[in-house]
């Protein structure tokens, strides 16, 4: 009944939603008397892998020669794990190549966007649906099972224990052809990100967006924009959020000229705490916000980053 | 070339969630049911292919009679021929065996899906029919190119874009990017007479194996008042921010 899961890295390094995933892992193991061993793929500095032990983890397999973008030969080096019954992913896009291929190869069950411990007794798990407008309650009816953490849910629970390091050289091609990649450097990924500065159209236009980066990078915060923004091809669509876009779950988030229709408030409503700048009152966003002002974001926005910068000193 | 894209019906975004029955089903009453965002992305996109390319478009769903309108309106769009497997979709893994076990008595190239499905959010079928298939699959499309024999696919990855190439026949999962939202193809009025003459089917199920069970929704705890703050006072939001919220 131990608990195996996947330490995502990247470019060697662990990031948060990564020990987030070993501390819910360690959590659930906790509760039934077990152990969590973690498995991660490419080349990673031991100094690096032993972190994974600082939140539970008492093992940790390194396969140094299998490129993490190969879903199929990765969901293949887990079956190799067959006496583990849980097995715990986040949610990230590559964790969501992965998994349903395991849940077949394994025949287990799969639940996506988990929000709570999976009760042993029972056999449920409580998950987001409907983009975030409500939460499911999953039976599991299959011995093993799979699940895919939702970002921000849980936290970090540190818990430090030793942390067994086993390299492995297994050489596995996957079906697919990794042709290049493109990494957008220097950025907080919005579904790491602790707190999420968003725009909308009261921006009036792409050239203003200047102000919503020096706000983000003044607080440490990743931007994100509303729907008719990517639409309108101001913003990347990968900075898009709400119920076609990305879901997201920062401890802050902040809205800026942006009314908060029904659809941008279902990918963003599980932020703890939510800020909302508008010029009208009676935008639908207050009604959903923690805390609100009503005024021009050209005249808010400097005053906030103003400030923040006196905060900070 | 031979596609399948995959649809579903879903509530339209703009639907207020409300459930019945002990909070243990969906509650329908007054919602209207449109193509899954994800999914229509990847049917344009196929329509496309089909106009650039000369390929052959199908669309199933595994879904009860009224998932037959968003089929008819696929054909409206574009699509050559509809298949409505005549089943409740319970959970990922008897939807994704009915649409694997569909393939296999059909012959398809490139197997079309959306990322996930804006109602139970699962984004598992196009993952698990892969697997049952044996097929290369790539999750979270934003860009395709057919090349001989070779689909070109780039991807979002976590921090960044990837450019993947697979052999036929593949199946993937598509969203925005597919095609722009301003590509997005609506019906008109030739697409939809000729809707009704093109074949929609509907086959009954095989097999019936759950693995998951939906027991009960709820729905997220209301908020308490938005705290207004004066323009002016900027600071109070950052104080409230520090020392109230605890968030910065």
């Amino acid at each position: 009944m131990s608990v195996l899961v996947y330490a995502e890295n990247w470019e060697g390094k662990f990031r948060k939603s990564t020990f987030e995933v070993v501390s819910y892992a360690s959590q659930l193991a906790k509760s039934i008397n077990s152990e969590v061993h973690a498995i991660t793929f490419g080349n990673i500095l031991e100094e690096e892998l032993i972190k994974i032990g600082d939140y539970g983890a008492v093992k940790v397999y390194n396969y140094n020669k299998i490129n993490k973008s190969n879903n199929q030969a990765i969901a293949k080096i887990f079956t190799e794990y067959q006496n583990f019954s849980v097995f715990i992913f986040s949610n990230s896009f590559a964790s969501r190549s992965i998994t349903p291929i395991l849940s077949i190869k394994i025949g287990s069950s799969y639940v996506s966007n988990v929000v709570s411990l999976l009760d042993f007794n029972n056999k449920t798990v409580r998950k987001q649906s409907f983009s975030s407008k409500a939460f499911e309650l999953v039976k599991i009816n299959t011995e093993k099972v799979i699940l895919s953490i939702s970002s921000n849910a849980f936290g970090l629970i540190e818990n430090k224990v030793n942390c067994n390091i086993e390299l492995l050289d297994t050489e596995l091609i996957g079906n697919l052809n990794i042709e290049s990649q493109e990494k957008s450097r220097g950025k907080i990924s919005l579904s790491e990100a602790d707190i999420i500065v968003s725009a909308g159209r009261g921006m009036k236009g792409p050239e203003n967006w200047h102000l919503i980066e020096s706000l983000a990078s003044e607080i440490g915060a990743a931007t994100a924009c509303s729907k008719p923004v990517s639409d309108s091809g101001w913003r990347p669509h990968s900075e898009h959020v709400g119920q076609t876009g990305k879901a997201v779950s920062p401890n802050l988030y902040i809205a800026i000229g942006i009314s908060g229709a029904i659809q941008h408030l279902a990918g963003v409503n599980s932020s703890k705490v939510m800020v909302v700048i508008n010029t009208d009152p009676d935008a639908p966003f207050f009604k959903a916000a923690d805390y609100g002002i009503i005024g021009d974001a050209f005249e808010v926005v400097p005053k906030l980053i103003e400030a923040i910068k006196n905060f900070k000193n | 070339m031979n596609i399948l894209v995959c649809i579903s019906s879903v509530p339209d975004t703009t639907s207020k969630i409300n459930f019945k029955n002990n909070n243990q089903e969906f509650d329908d009453n007054g919602v209207q049911f449109v193509i899954n965002p994800y999914d229509e992305f990847g049917l344009t996109k196929s329509v496309m292919l089909k106009q650039e390319l000369g390929a052959k478009v199908t669309v199933l769903s595994v879904g009860g009679p009224t998932f037959e309108p968003i089929l008819r309106k696929a054909l409206a769009i574009g699509a050559d021929e509809a298949v409505r497997i005549n089943m409740k979709p319970l959970d990922s893994f008897v939807v994704a065996n009915e649409v694997s076990n569909y393939i296999k008595d059909n012959e398809f190239d490139l197997i079309i899906c959306g990322r996930e499905s804006i109602d139970y959010n699962g984004g598992a079928v196009p993952g698990m029919v892969s697997e049952l298939l044996s097929m290369p699959f790539v999750n979270a499309c934003i860009g395709l190119a057919v090349e001989g024999s070779k689909v070109i696919l780039l991807r979002e990855i976590d921090g960044g874009k990837e450019t993947v190439s697979v052999n036929f026949p593949a199946i993937i999962a598509g969203q925005k990017g597919l095609v722009e939202e301003s590509e997005l193809l609506i019906p008109n009025m030739r697409g939809i007479m000729q809707s009704r003459s093109k074949p929609l089917s509907v086959l009954e199920p095989s097999n019936q194996e759950i693995r998951t069970n939906s027991l009960s929704f709820s729905l997220p705890d209301k908020k308490q008042d938005c705290t207004m703050i004066d323009k002016n006072n900027v600071e109070d939001l950052v104080n409230l921010l520090h020392n109230e919220a605890k968030v910065i």
